[in-house]
């Protein structure tokens, strides 16, 4: 219990950049997630291709050669100086970003091709067949496998503790490296995954309650 | 793909609109490419210095011998994780609640914990206890209990979308529960799977590159190695280009064969009487599972030839005539 008490202002550092970075990085992905999954359905070729080249790429990618380019090949291009953290937060958000674009697209093929049939046949444009028809109807079958996304990205909030951003994962070397604080190297980390084991059952636990609410009757 | 179904045939005006959408994406995305590729040039990114490391032959070799390092690592994982995921599965689909509760327990744990903080814990934190790993093993194994029961996952969705009379004829025909599991579900719930199967082994591969972090000698440890390079200017982003550019191959390789995979199997005859998605009415009920008019109708007597449909139905003729 040391661990915990001895270094409570580091515990408390480290979970609150954890979820600054997990929220900055969803805001990010969300927004991001959703022009680029827009852009992949459009009816205008080049943001299509535009959007497929991105995810396809960024997709490829592992996540550490993302933080790789953000935090250690910024500050190489000379631009005014940013914080390791925001950095972090772009890179992590830029990857997600693909995911949440995917999410999105397979959910609009969930939806039946009679149902934007019939909307054109009613005579509407493309805006609105998306934002009446088929949208609404994505949503249910979208919301499950966007949790699902939100929670790989909760774990791979870590990975920026490779690139100085001092979250959890990070913890383990700064209260190892400082002197005279309490714990060894096994017992920060078991509590850290301890951490992670119970955000992550908190968002599976949001996670089935929307499934619940928005299941599709059948 | 031409048209697609959400739009029209585009008009005029729509022409014309989707010309300036399509003049706005090709602005913003330049502009941003120019802007990054400006300051490539203002920080002197594209001189000959910082490129010229990767015209040497000892570089490429570090490079294959880093690749190698890579692909040592995602191989081994690879295949332990796919036999953790079937022993996983299997043992939380066991009828015993002794069985099958502990390998719930197993799986989701593993699946909650981060990955790079399970090779932290092999890593930096079983030392403390006496146990001493090298960082190949920790990559391996931290890989292996990740990939691993996200497998298992996978595998248990892929026997529980089986039909239910595939066990029940395999128990009909006197198979015991190993038969039936070996012979009648895995191999198909291993077809249906084999696209996400592949799917996660990019995971898995893209994965490799957190070794990073715990100091394995791969593929990135080795461009951070490289851009420390003072004698070529700190070639930082020259090498993450290269070394990323690896990556992207070797996942793009993967990808596409879990693609490949995909549309194979989609298309192949063995997997026709797979689970079709049910056809589902208007009202919400699946076609053909009782209703008023579903003993009159031929169309919804699924399962029977359309002789024995008109046999039954002359019969029907004659008793009402009678």
């Amino acid at each position: 219990m040391d661990v915990i008490f001895g270094n409570l202002d580091l515990w408390g550092e480290a979970i609150t950049n954890t979820i600054l970075v997990f929220l900055g990085g969803g805001l990010i992905a969300l927004v991001l997630g959703i022009l680029v999954g827009a852009m992949r359905v459009s009816p205008v070729p080049i943001a299509r291709g535009v959007g497929t080249l991105y995810v396809n790429i960024v997709r490829n990618t592992p996540l550490t050669l993302v933080f790789f380019f953000f935090v250690l090949g910024y500050p190489a291009l000379g631009l005014p100086k940013v914080s390791f953290l925001l950095l972090g937060i772009l890179a992590i958000g830029i990857y997600t970003a693909t995911y949440v674009a995917e999410v999105l697209r397979a959910g609009i093929n969930t939806v039946p091709v009679g149902q934007a049939e019939a909307a054109r046949a009613i005579g509407l444009p493309f805006g609105q067949v998306m934002t009446l028809v088929v949208l609404p109807q994505a949503f249910r079958s979208v919301v499950p496998p966007m949790m699902s996304v939100f929670i790989a990205l909760l774990k791979n909030t870590t990975v920026a503790a490779g690139f100085s951003v001092a979250e959890l994962g990070a913890l383990r070397a700064t209260i190892n490296d400082a002197a005279g604080r309490p714990g060894n190297p096994l017992e920060v980390l078991l509590w850290v995954a301890l951490v992670f084991v119970i955000l992550v059952m908190i968002l599976s636990f949001i996670q089935n309650r929307l499934e619940k609410k928005w299941r599709i009757a059948r | 793909m031409s048209t697609s179904v959400l739009y029209d045939v585009p008009g005029p005006k729509a022409i014309a609109r989707n010309r300036i959408l399509a003049v706005v994406t090709v602005v913003v995305v330049l502009s941003i490419l120019g802007f990054i590729i400006y300051r490539f040039y203002l920080s002197g990114q594209f001189s000959a210095q910082k490129w010229g490391i990767f015209t040497y032959t000892t570089i490429w070799n570090q490079i294959f011998v880093a690749l190698g390092r890579t692909l040592a690592a995602f191989g081994l994982a690879a295949v332990l994780s796919i036999v953790l995921g079937f022993v996983l599965a299997i043992g939380r689909l066991s009828d015993h609640r002794a069985v099958r509760v502990p390998f719930t327990v197993v799986t989701e744990l593993f699946r909650a914990v981060p990955v790079l903080v399970m090779m932290m814990l092999l890593y930096y934190g079983l030392p403390s206890v006496g146990i001493k790993m090298s960082p190949y093993w920790a990559v391996v194994i931290g890989l292996v209990v990740y990939n691993g029961s996200v497998l298992a996952e996978a595998l248990r969705a892929g026997i529980e979308s089986l039909p239910k009379g595939q066990k029940e004829a395999g128990y009909a025909i006197g198979l015991r529960k190993n038969g039936v599991m070996r012979l009648i579900l895995l191999p198909q719930a291993v077809r249906n799977m084999l696209p996400v199967i592949v799917a996660q082994l990019v995971v898995t591969m893209k994965d490799t590159a957190l070794g990073f972090i715990i100091t394995y000698p791969e593929l990135l440890y080795l461009a951070k190695q490289l851009s420390s390079n003072v004698q070529f200017g700190r070639p930082l982003l020259q090498s993450a280009f290269v070394i990323g550019g690896i990556y992207i191959i070797m996942c793009l390789i993967l990808s596409g064969i879990a693609k490949w995979l995909e549309i194979r199997l989609r298309h192949s005859p063995k997997t026709k009487g797979q689970p079709q998605p049910v056809g589902v009415d208007f009202g919400g009920n699946p076609l053909g599972a009782g209703g008023v008019a579903t003993a009159a109708d031929p169309r919804q007597r699924q399962g029977e030839t359309l002789t024995e449909v008109i046999a039954t139905q002359r019969e029907d003729g004659k008793r009402q005539g009678h």
